[in-house]
């Protein structure tokens, strides 16, 4: 587990945090620009000092300013995929890789070079130079010479924010492959709740270098801080789901959520495999009496567990629907006169096209 | 080119190439001092590594002349340590040219190191690489080609210099006889134009030529650099 308590006081900015992140798994920070979010990259990666605080990884204090611990950056074993990238323009693609490598205890070496080369893609570039490198390839590099240095916790400053959406989407898999291939804590970065979602198992919410909130994606996906950061059409809440079947004549994969059933578009999907599902708030439909003869698919039997309001006119409503907790959004008249409150059992219809899925 | 051209000729490349070999690790340290470090006699420092350019070069020489004197405090240490003499030999004056060129040396060397990207060595240091390790293998390369810019200026510069070393090393043919030298001495001889004019080419197309070359190298280097 990673443990983090930091504060540091800046004339124009203040950072004061407290955050757990499970290792391994990948925790997002995610928040505006200006939340701190890369202050505090810079401080788990040792290139800042804080006034106070402890970093603790795995039982092995990084930082502690009570017991003046402040490992250098050089020996935290704590890998960084900046920004900017960062690549080094004097070295070609495997003077880059194997700048940290080498560097690294040779008994430490539990990442093999020809492993990363291989899951990136990068075995054919590695006489090139990097300004004759794609965004995407540059990407790769850059996360591919991080990981070589055999780190203990990786970070991941946006990424993604240096490349356009097509990249993005060249991009994106090898990141889900590096989190499945290998049992490395990661703490992603990120303005994007796409990236969170598609990436993360776990999130921190930031607000002015505070957290707001924090806990697995699913669960911090109810939070009402997230409004704030997302707006109202982008609230809704993310679940997990088990791919029970692909259904190619109609490209629709069949996948249990709880314990009822969503049709989800998804031809690549494998049966057996886990997907993040998120269901936006606008798009859930509650329905007090079963539904019948609509062309809606996606229903969940559930009950209410919790209703607020959702300023100006709307009421946002929690419902557990077979072990999964959903949020929709329904007007204050609509809510009067469903008579919604909590203990109430109804149907939640949600809209195929409305499901963004993310293979995992 | 007469025998005694040519002497004058490759003993002028003899001491600059000495001055700029001595004075380049110096500068470097220097220049890394002026850009990377806060200390309070940063200042005084940078004031006093540019003296050489606003004083007159025989000045400079008779400095040396004290302290690199044989009866000078270090140049009497040199001599009862080592039996190494300064003054009057082709060491001093490639000594006192080095004097003469350090300030234009530093100040390239300053710039280049101005423009290396910080980030790069946070990135170095995040991959495990410790501060003289990241000096290197990082700040090092990317600062090359001002660092060849500055020791290439400074070379050619030294091939010119002539008070400091006439009053530090002499007139001695051989030894201390550079190029200005002998063109002075030229000069001095009731029908040594011909031989000050050639004199004159010579020094001319050696200054452009190493001008233009560091110019060439640094496009090369830089390319390198994909900048």
């Amino acid at each position: 587990m990673l443990d983090v308590r930091l504060a540091l006081q800046r004339p124009n900015f203040k950072l004061n945090v407290r955050f757990t992140a499970p290792t391994p798994g990948i925790t997002a920070l995610f928040g505006r620009s200006g939340a701190g979010k890369t202050t505090i990259i810079q401080l788990l990666a040792g290139l800042l000092k804080a006034d106070s605080g402890i970093v603790e990884l795995d039982g092995s204090r990084l930082f502690d300013s009570a017991g003046k611990i402040d490992m250098p950056a050089e020996a935290r074993g704590v890998g960084c995929v900046f920004q900017d990238l960062r690549l080094f323009p004097h070295l070609d693609v495997e003077g880059n890789l194997r700048y940290g490598f080498n560097r690294a205890g040779r008994t430490d070496r539990r990442i093999a070079f020809d492993r990363i080369a291989g899951l990136l893609d990068l075995g054919a570039l590695l006489r090139r130079h990097t300004w004759q490198l794609s965004g995407g390839e540059r990407q790769r590099l850059a996360l591919g010479r991080a990981l070589l240095a055999q780190p203990r916790l990786l970070l991941l400053d946006e990424p993604l924010s240096a490349i356009d959406a097509a990249k993005r989407r060249e991009v994106l898999p090898y990141f889900e492959r590096l989190r499945d291939e290998l049992t490395l804590p990661m703490i992603l970065v990120t303005h994007l709740f796409e990236d969170v979602v598609r990436l993360a198992t776990h999130v921190v919410l930031l607000e002015s270098g505070c957290v707001l909130a924090q806990g697995d994606l699913p669960t911090v996906s109810l939070k009402p801080e997230l409004n704030l950061l997302l707006g109202a059409e982008g609230v809704g809440a993310v679940v997990v789901g088990r791919v029970e079947s692909v259904d190619p004549g109609s490209g629709l994969a069949t996948v249990t959520v709880g314990r009822g059933q969503l049709f989800v578009p998804g031809e690549a999907l494998q049966p057996g495999r886990e997907v993040r599902l998120q269901l936006l708030a606008r798009d859930l439909i509650l329905a007090t009496e079963p539904p019948r003869a609509l062309s809606v698919r996606n229903q969940l039997e559930g009950v209410v567990t919790g209703i607020s309001a959702d300023p100006p006119h709307n009421m946002m409503v929690q419902v557990d629907a077979g072990g999964v907790r959903l949020l929709a959004r329904v007007t204050e008249a609509a809510a009067q006169e469903l008579r919604l409150a909590p203990g109430k059992p109804l149907w939640v219809l949600v809209k195929a096209v409305s499901l963004r899925s993310h293979s995992r | 080119m007469t025998d005694a051209e040519f002497d004058a000729l490759s003993l002028s490349l003899d001491v600059a190439l000495r001055s700029v070999l001595f004075s380049l690790p110096l500068a470097i340290a220097v220049a890394w001092l002026l850009t990377r470090r806060r200390f309070a006699a940063r200042p005084l420092l940078d004031a006093f590594v540019h003296l050489p350019m606003v004083l007159p070069p025989v000045m400079i020489g008779y400095v040396l002349l004290l302290l690199f004197g044989v009866r000078g405090p270090i140049g009497h240490w040199l001599y009862q340590h080592f039996g190494i003499r300064t003054a009057f030999t082709t060491g001093g004056a490639a000594l006192a040219t080095a004097v003469m060129a350090f300030p234009l040396m530093v100040r390239t060397i300053r710039l280049a190191l101005e423009n290396v990207d910080r980030g790069l060595e946070e990135a170095a240091r995040t991959l495990g690489a410790t501060a003289i390790d990241r000096f290197l293998t990082v700040t090092l390369p990317l600062m090359a080609p001002g660092i060849l810019a500055g020791a290439v200026t400074a070379f050619v510069a030294s091939l010119g210099e002539f008070g400091a070393v006439i009053t530090f090393a002499g007139d001695i043919p051989g030894e201390t006889r550079t190029l200005p030298i002998a063109l002075y001495a030229a000069l001095q001889t009731p029908d040594g134009g011909t031989e000050a004019a050639r004199i004159a080419v010579i020094s001319f197309a050696i200054g452009l030529g190493g001008l233009l070359m560091s110019e060439v190298l640094a496009r090369a280097l830089r390319r390198r650099l994909g900048r």
